[in-house]
C-alpha cells in the first residue's frame, strides 16, 4: 500500500493504509470475478467510437490569457508557474 | 409575469417561445430567478455558487438579440451547470477542496453553446468529489439533499443539477455521466436524464475523471427539454480531439408519439423480481406501458453486463489515477508547502482528495502498475469489448432496450457506507457507459422504500445503439406523453430537514 501511494503521490497517515488497504482488499476480491470470464479471443477496448489519428492543422489561433491561467496557479512569478527547488544546488 | 405564473413548473420549450414572442423578457426572468432561488436552495444545497449578476448579463444580451430579430431554442431559460464545467470568472470546484478557490480561464464547449442557445446561468451545482460517487455525499464542499424527501440523497454524482430541475429551481441543467452519473440521480429526483453516445458533446472544459467514458448530457423536466438542450450543446468541436465529427441532427424534431414498428429488447440478466415487489410492479407496469404504445417487448441477453461493474472499477480509476496527477501543487488551487517538491505534491494531494477520491487513485495506480497491468487494466478492456459486443448482438434483435435506471429508490444519507455497496447503484448504467450508447433515465412511477414515509421516484433507463438519440429521445418522449408519471408526484412542502 505504501508502495502504491508513493506511485501516487498520496501521503497516507498510518490509519489510512490500514482502512485503504483493506478496502481496496475487498474491491481486488470484487473483480477478481473478472477471471471467470473467457477473453482469449477478444480484443482490448480503449474506446469505443472508431476514431483514430485525430490531427489538427498547425496554425497559430487564440490560446488562452497567460495572466488569466497564472492567476489559477498556487505561486506565479514573472510570467512562469513558481515551484519549489528542484534540482539541488552544488557547491 | 402573466405568461410564466410559475418559473419552478415551466418548460424550457414553453419559456423559448415566450422569450422568444417577447411576451416576457429574458432580464424579468433572471430577476424572479434571482430573487427566489437563495431561499429555496438553503434546504436543498443544490449550488456550490449562484451567477446572479453573470445571469443578469447574459439575459441583457438574450434581451437585445430577440430585438435584433433573432429566434434562440433556449431563450431565457434558466439552467444549472455541474461544477466540474468551466464557466470563465466563475470557480470550478469540482465539489473538491483542491480546486475551492481555482477560477476558471476559459468556459467548456457545451456551456458556451448552452448560453450562446440563450439559456441563463444561475450557478455551478454540487457534485460528488470529481465525479465520483453515487449519492452527492463525497463533495467536499455542501451536502445537496433530494427534493422529494430532504432525508434523503439526490444520487449522483450529478446530485445538484439532478436536485435543481427535481426541486424547481433550474428548468434545465447540465451534468456528466461516467458510469451512471446523470441517469441514476435523475431517476432518484425524477427528472429526465440523458446521456449521449461518447463524444456527442464536447469533454472541452469539463474536468476530467476517466476520459473514455466521460460524457456531458442535459437534465430537465420533459423529453422534449432534454431533446433541445443536448441540440444545442452537442456536435462536433476542434477542441476536444474525441468529439465526433459527425452532423448531429435536431432530435426535437424526432419525437414520436407511438411505438409501433419498434421492438424494445428486456434484459434477461436484468431481472426486476430481486428489487422487491413494488419496485418489480413498477417495471413491469412499465414495460407493459411501451407495449400498449405499439412496440413488441422482445427478451434479450447480455451474459457480460454483470461484469460490468468490475469492468467498470478497474478502467475508471486506471483513467482517474492518470488525470488527476496534474493536482500536484503546481497548477491548479490547492498547495501545501513541504520540505521538499516531493513532499508538497504528497502532502497537496493528501489534504486536496477525500478519501473516495483517494481509493479510486490507489486501485487505478495498482490496476496500471507494472506486474499487475495485464492482469487487470488490460483484462478490464478486454471485458469492456465482450460488454459491447452482447450489446451489438442484442440490438440485431431490437431498437432499444428498457430496464431500471438504478437499483434502488433514492437511500437515506450514510446508508451506504461500504464503498462496494455505492457502486452496486449503477449495476444497470454502467454496462451501457462502457459501450458508449446513449441512454437516458426517465421517470416511470414511484415508491415507499423500505423504512420511509414518502413515495420516492423510480427511473427507466432506455438504452440504443451508438449514435441513434433521435430514436432514443423519440421513443422516451411518446413513453412520457403516454404514463406522466413526473407529474403525478408532488414534491413535498420543502421543511427544514433533522
Amino acid at each position: 500500500m505504501r508502495h502504491v501511494a508513493k506511485l501516487a503521490r498520496l501521503a497516507l497517515s498510518d490509519a489510512e493504509v490500514a482502512q485503504y488497504g483493506s478496502q481496496l482488499a475487498g474491491l481486488l476480491t470484487f473483480v477478481d470475478e473478472l477471471r471467470e470470464l473467457d477473453t482469449d479471443h477478444v480484443g482490448a477496448t480503449a474506446q469505443v467510437v472508431e476514431s483514430r489519428n485525430v490531427v489538427r492543422p498547425d496554425e497559430l489561433a487564440p490560446c488562452l490569457d497567460r495572466a488569466d491561467v497564472l492567476a489559477g496557479a498556487p505561486q506565479a512569478q514573472n510570467g512562469f508557474f513558481r515551484v519549489p527547488q528542484i534540482i539541488a544546488a552544488t557547491n | 409575469m402573466a405568461p410564466l405564473d410559475d418559473l419552478s413548473t415551466c418548460t424550457a420549450r414553453e419559456i423559448a417561445r415566450a422569450v422568444n414572442a417577447r411576451e416576457v423578457s429574458a432580464v424579468d426572468i433572471a430577476a424572479a430567478v434571482s430573487a427566489a432561488v437563495p431561499e429555496r436552495d438553503r434546504d436543498l444545497g443544490a449550488f456550490l455558487t449562484l451567477t446572479p449578476e453573470l445571469m443578469l448579463a447574459h439575459a441583457r444580451r438574450v434581451d437585445e438579440r430577440i430585438a435584433a430579430g433573432e429566434t434562440l431554442p433556449l431563450a431565457g431559460v434558466p439552467a444549472a451547470i455541474k461544477d466540474n464545467m468551466c464557466l470563465r470568472t466563475t470557480r470550478t470546484t469540482c465539489g473538491s477542496r483542491m480546486l475551492e478557490h481555482w477560477v476558471a480561464p476559459y468556459t467548456a464547449t457545451a456551456v458556451e453553446r448552452l448560453l450562446g442557445a440563450g439559456a441563463l446561468p444561475i450557478g455551478k451545482t454540487n457534485m460528488d468529489e470529481f465525479a465520483m460517487g453515487s449519492s452527492c455525499e463525497n463533495s467536499a464542499l455542501g451536502v445537496t439533499r433530494n427534493p422529494y424527501d430532504l432525508d434523503r440523497v439526490p444520487g449522483g454524482s450529478s446530485g445538484g443539477s439532478a436536485a435543481a430541475v427535481g426541486g424547481g429551481l433550474a428548468t434545465i441543467s447540465l451534468g456528466s455521466d461516467t458510469g451512471g452519473s446523470i441517469r441514476e440521480p435523475a431517476a432518484f429526483c425524477n427528472v429526465v436524464g440523458f446521456k449521449p453516445t461518447y463524444g456527442r458533446v464536447s469533454r472541452y472544459g469539463l474536468i476530467a475523471f476517466a476520459s473514455s467514458l466521460d460524457q456531458i448530457g442535459p437534465f430537465a423536466r420533459t423529453v422534449e427539454d432534454a431533446a433541445l438542450t443536448y441540440d444545442a450543446i452537442g456536435g462536433y468541436d476542434p477542441h476536444d480531439a474525441t468529439s465526433l465529427n459527425q452532423p448531429l441532427e435536431s432530435t426535437a424534431g424526432a419525437l414520436r408519439t407511438d411505438l409501433r414498428g419498434l421492438r424494445v429488447g428486456i434484459v434477461k440478466q436484468f431481472a426486476t423480481a430481486d428489487l422487491g415487489a413494488a419496485i418489480d410492479a413498477a417495471y413491469q407496469q412499465a414495460y407493459a406501458d411501451l407495449a400498449n404504445l405499439g412496440a413488441e417487448l422482445v427478451e434479450v441477453e447480455l451474459p457480460a453486463a454483470k461484469y460490468g461493474l468490475a469492468t467498470y472499477y478497474l478502467i475508471a480509476p486506471a483513467e482517474c489515477s492518470s488525470n488527476l496527477a496534474r493536482f500536484d501543487g503546481v497548477r491548479y488551487g490547492l498547495r501545501v508547502d513541504g520540505a521538499d517538491v516531493g513532499e508538497m505534491y504528497e502532502k497537496t494531494r493528501a489534504q486536496g482528495f477525500g478519501a473516495e477520491v483517494k481509493r479510486r487513485i490507489l486501485i487505478g495506480t495498482y490496476a496500471l502498475s507494472s506486474g499487475y497491468y495485464d492482469a487487470y487494466y488490460v483484462k478490464a478492456q478486454k471485458a469492456r469489448t465482450a460488454i459491447a459486443d452482447d450489446f451489438k448482438r442484442a440490438f440485431e434483435r431490437c431498437d432499444f432496450i428498457a430496464s431500471p435506471a438504478a437499483s434502488s429508490p433514492a437511500f437515506t444519507f450514510n446508508a451506504k457506507s461500504d464503498p462496494v455497496a455505492m457502486y452496486l447503484m449503477d449495476y444497470y448504467t454502467i454496462p451501457v457507459s462502457l459501450a458508449g450508447l446513449p441512454s437516458l433515465s426517465v421517470p416511470c412511477g414511484a415508491v415507499v422504500p423500505e423504512g420511509g414515509t414518502l413515495p420516492m421516484p423510480l427511473g427507466l433507463q432506455l438504452a440504443s445503439p451508438l449514435f441513434s438519440e433521435r430514436l432514443l429521445l423519440g421513443a422516451a418522449h411518446a413513453y412520457e406523453c403516454a404514463t406522466r408519471h413526473a407529474a403525478k408526484l408532488t414534491r413535498p412542502q420543502i421543511a427544514k430537514a433533522k
